[in-house]
């Protein structure tokens, strides 16, 4: 009898990846060398906002090793190439032209005026200080709300107005809830804060880079990208390129997380380059250029109002943002507010909700899609102001959390922004979070610090958050005006020798695909982990697909894997049924192999791929071929959740901030690879804790970036974060067959708000009832001296957008 | 300048200009493409590579300092097919993921082993301040050092041995 072979998915499987990656045998796109590669750079504009009067680039022709120089008019003579934007988010929604280098007026400080080509990357650089532009200055627009107002300086003049667009949605005119208004004007309690969710850089580790070669029958492009499929197309239409004649290849690919999900001008200018002088070409980017040019993420201000009875119950959510969208409509930035404005109703049955999004151009770096994408500023908003309301009502933040949250019992639950949430279990994450964490110690040693002074006070944050993964049902994406679908490609080839080569559309960027995909197909055909091939990332051999970002990749594309599995097996039977001469019924189908029911005959999927090879005795009319094709897209999203717990001891003398203890529990459904799931969260947690904590772009008044390299902008060391103590739950997805549910975003959406709130805890009997973020020592220090509401100190403006106001009047009127 | 500079064992002589760094040099003239160029600012460490033994960020190296020395990079670490403790380690410990910072991290981690074999984690996370992972949060490398360390231990096997006959005052990655 065959033996039971034990299931892949759930095995904390080694990576596949690692072994190139560590021995140095890697393919990053700056690795590629081609015969008479010529090198790129591009020059930038040092003024966030000025019109262009002239460029004299003679002097930088002649220099060492120059091929040719191009600016705008030899790149674009018809100033007919604009950057796409996916995202239409409105009708009316503004669109200025982003030109693949700047003609008549730079718009941030960093945007291409002309480009180098050079037989060394060094002499490239060296001729760009010999181009000379001469620039007249305009106006610098930074502040959002200044920009906005009447009479503001315009970013761009033609469009009218620096409002890009307003998107809104409400609980009571979609048919979901009811009307915030009256929730306001009958509330017992009501609270509003004001929140910044600062500006953020990506910081993948590896730099941007593409190399064109437009020697062979076809333009290859090699691109540190996340969406090589996404890529192609868009350069097709961006480029009038046949499609069919433009290869687009994501080979290693140094982290992304969002940064890389943009179709960049510099990738156009490298095609329009290598086309014109007929050799490859280079470019890669330094990390200043990338601090400066690739788009950053957040930059929000919100308002948030909540409203509740006085024994906790929520009864209405208000959330107006405005969303800096930098110079320009990015790819998708346009909507990543958007993709918000499901989420900051979390986990809680909250019977009214009103969304306003203002999204706003000013004189900065492009903002687009950074982990989590919306669903870190909405939940941070949402577990920011549920903390404040259980102050004011003076209840545990926890209790405040039960007593709102929807119930085990009650899922699949359809909530307030209209989204149906499939499964989900907060009683059993937040019991073991709250276990591992020990709660109620913590709680009675803050007790103990609180009344005796201590120098150093204890706070407890909590995050109890959800999200939703899986980036998307295509219908769903349709009517968010998004210019795309949601759906995910993979393809399998049985090979003769019963290996398999499985292609997915789901390029990665580090995430482990290779490994969490083999150990799909191990199960769903009884192979091998070791006898399987993941080819992605090359649209030559990964023909379609939508790529990875939102969390997508298992739940869209892993799941197009066991679609294409099930089909291979589906082909394989009546070649079974055939080659052992019984009826199709009679066969069922396991562990790889075909068995004739109630007996010991069986033929395993190895067998049948040689018959197939051979094609010698196979049924008549049957194809000699066990490949397959199968596109998914799901009808739902995926919504994992977790119970995030952070302890912070924060010196009053010092504004000096430890994190004591980290406990997550995070539940996302079925886990094909716990090892890979856990190296996630880290990862997410790192991030969400260094937006808590250490990150932060900064402008001065001319809108240069004053954090623009890795000196001036602080990424987490390994001396600067605790070790996290992590665990899981698990509440299949009842949406998908593998009952999985994403990760990549969980980390990081959940803990900056657990992580504020631990500090604001810690120190809230100062007066203190925000601190802006990054929490520096100086703001923290600052607000406990000041007792207020207000960190005020570096970076922060007179106003104070952290200036709560509470009325708990009883009812306004 | 004409420079000779041995790299994983290999003698390579050549003309680089007096401003090429190290870690270009190795790069683009020597094909080592293993080590990689993460920041202009020698923040990352993504570059790290052993100059006579002691770890240095080869971006803040100039390719002419090294004339008259050995570099090793990593794709000089395995030796017989061998992976070394640290690169295995690595792997055993889910401690890289899109693992562009891992060259330099694990030539970052020998060093600091060799400087103190038995580090407790405070003593990794210093000794790592001067790399940069955006992907892994650093639990697990850590863990992975410190795993390494066990395997590392005098009589622990021949790679090991290597590292420690080797071992000298580490000069903390600059």
């Amino acid at each position: 009898m065959t033996a039971t072979i034990e299931p892949e998915v759930g095995k904390s499987r080694r990576r596949k990846e690692d072994e190139r990656l560590i021995t140095g045998r890697t393919r990053w796109t700056d690795n590629i060398a081609l015969p008479g590669m010529l090198h790129m750079a591009v020059l930038r504009s040092p003024f966030a906002h000025a019109k262009i009067v002239s460029i004299d680039t003679s002097a930088a022709k002649g220099a060492a090793g120059v091929v040719a120089v191009f600016t705008a008019k030899d790149l674009d003579p018809d100033s007919s190439i604009g950057m796409p934007c996916a995202w239409p988010i409105t009708p009316d929604m503004k669109a200025p032209r982003r030109p693949v280098l700047a003609a008549d007026q730079v718009n941030f400080a960093g945007e291409g005026v002309a480009v180098v080509v050079a037989r060394t990357s060094a002499e490239a650089h060296d001729a760009l200080e010999e181009i000379d532009v001469e620039y007249d200055e305009l106006p610098v627009i930074l502040d959002m709300e200044a920009a906005i107002a009447d009479g503001a300086p315009l970013v761009h003049e033609d469009q009218g107005s620096n409002t890009s667009a307003v998107w809104k949605f409400d609980s009571g005119e979609a048919g979901t809830g009811g009307n915030v208004e009256e929730a306001i004007s009958s509330a017992e309690v009501v609270v509003k804060r004001r929140f910044r969710q600062q500006r953020l850089v990506p910081a993948f580790m590896e730099p941007r880079a593409c190399v064109v070669d437009p020697t062979g029958t076809q333009l290859t492009m090699w691109s540190a990208t996340q969406v090589p499929h996404i890529l192609r197309v868009m350069s097709a239409l961006t480029l009038g390129i046949p499609e069919h004649k433009l290869r687009v290849i994501a080979p290693d690919v140094g982290g992304g997380f969002g940064g890389k999900i943009g179709v960049l001008p510099e990738e156009m200018m490298s095609l329009l380059v290598a086309q014109k002088l007929g050799k490859p070409v280079k470019w890669n980017e330094s990390r200043s250029e990338t601090m400066l040019a690739a788009h950053h993420g957040r930059d929000q201000i919100q308002d948030i109002t909540i409203t509740s009875t006085r024994d906790g119950r929520v009864t209405g959510l208000k959330v107006e943002l405005l969303a800096n969208l930098g110079a320009y409509n990015g790819l998708v930035g346009t909507g990543v507010p958007i993709l918000g404005a499901f989420m900051f109703n979390a986990i809680y049955k909250i019977p009214a909700y009103h969304f306003a999004c203002t999204n706003v151009y000013t004189t900065t770096t492009l903002t687009d899609a950074y982990r989590g994408a919306g669903r870190p500023e909405a939940t941070f908003a949402i577990e920011r102001i549920m903390d404040e309301l259980a102050a004011e009502l003076g209840m545990d933040p926890m209790e405040l959390r039960e007593k709102n949250w929807i119930k085990h019992e009650e899922f699949p639950f359809t909530t307030v922004a209209g989204l149906t949430y499939d499964s989900g279990n907060y009683e059993a994450a937040t019991a073991k979070a709250k276990q591992l964490f020990d709660y109620d110690g913590l709680r009675a040693e803050q007790e103990k610090r609180r009344a005796s002074g201590d120098k150093v006070q204890l706070g407890i944050g909590i995050s109890t958050f959800t999200e939703m993964c899986g980036l998307a049902p295509s219908r769903v994406l349709g009517s968010l005006d998004y210019g795309a679908g949601g759906w995910e490609h993979a393809a399998i080839r049985m090979l003769p020798t019963g290996k398999v080569e499985v292609i997915t559309g789901a390029s990665a960027h580090g995430q482990g695909h290779e490994t969490a995909w083999s150990q799909i197909v191990a199960d769903q055909l009884g192979v091998a982990f070791e006898d399987v091939e993941i080819i992605h990332g090359d649209t030559q051999s990964s023909h379609k697909g939508m790529d990875t970002y939102g969390s997508r990749s298992l739940v869209v594309g892993g799941i197009a894997v066991v679609k294409a599995a099930e089909k291979v097996v589906a082909k394989a039977k009546p070649i079974a049924a055939h080659l052992l001469e019984c009826a199709e019924d009679d066969l069922e189908f396991a562990n790889g192999k075909f068995t004739v029911k109630g007996t010991d005959t069986s033929t395993g999927i190895a067998d049948i791929a040689l018959a197939v090879f051979a094609a010698h005795n196979l049924p008549d009319g049957v194809e000699p071929s066990l490949d397959s094709d199968a596109t998914f897209d799901p009808e739902n999203f995926s919504y994992p959740h977790g119970t995030h717990l952070c302890a912070a001891e924060v010196d009053t003398e010092t504004g000096r901030i430890k994190l004591r203890s980290y406990v997550c529990v995070d539940d996302v459904g079925v886990a094909v690879n716990p090892l890979i799931v856990e190296g996630q969260v880290h990862g997410g947690l790192a991030q969400g804790i260094a937006q808590a904590l250490f990150e932060g772009t900064e402008h001065d008044e001319s809108g240069t970036l004053t954090t623009g390299t890795f000196a001036d902008y602080l990424l987490p060391s390994a001396a600067d974060l605790p070790s996290f103590t992590t665990d899981r739950t698990e509440t299949p997805s009842t949406t998908n067959p593998l009952g999985a549910k994403g990760v990549g975003e969980a980390g990081t959406i959940a803990s900056t708000p657990a992580v504020v709130n631990a500090v604001i805890d810690a120190v809230r009997h100062f007066g203190v009832n925000d601190i802006e973020m990054p929490l520096t020592p100086m703001r923290v220090w600052h607000a406990v001296q000041h007792g207020t509401t207000d960190a005020g100190g570096p970076g922060r403006g007179e106003a104070g957008g952290g200036l709560g106001s509470i009325d708990a009047s009883g009812g306004a009127q | 300048m004409r420079i000779t500079v041995t790299v994983d064992g290999t003698k390579y002589t050549d003309e680089v200009e007096p401003r090429t760094l190290l870690v270009h040099h190795l790069r683009e003239k020597l094909g080592k493409v293993g080590t990689v160029v993460g920041c202009d600012t020698s923040n990352c460490g993504a570059c790290t590579v052993h100059l006579d033994g002691h770890s240095v960020k080869s971006c803040s190296v100039l390719a002419v300092q090294a004339d008259g020395c050995e570099v090793t990079t990593i794709e000089g670490l395995a030796r017989d097919g061998q992976l070394h403790p640290v690169q295995k380690a690595f792997h055993d410990n889910h401690a890289l993921q899109c693992g562009f910072c891992t060259p330099g991290m694990i030539m970052q981690s020998i060093d600091l082993l060799a400087d103190n074999p038995d580090p407790d984690e405070q003593a990794v996370r210093e000794g790592l301040e001067g790399n940069l992972c955006r992907c892994t949060g650093y639990q697990n490398i850590v863990r992975a050092v410190r795993d390494a360390a066990q395997h590392m231990s005098p009589g622990a096997g021949p790679e090991a041995e290597r590292i420690t006959e080797n071992k000298h005052v580490g000069v903390g990655g600059d």
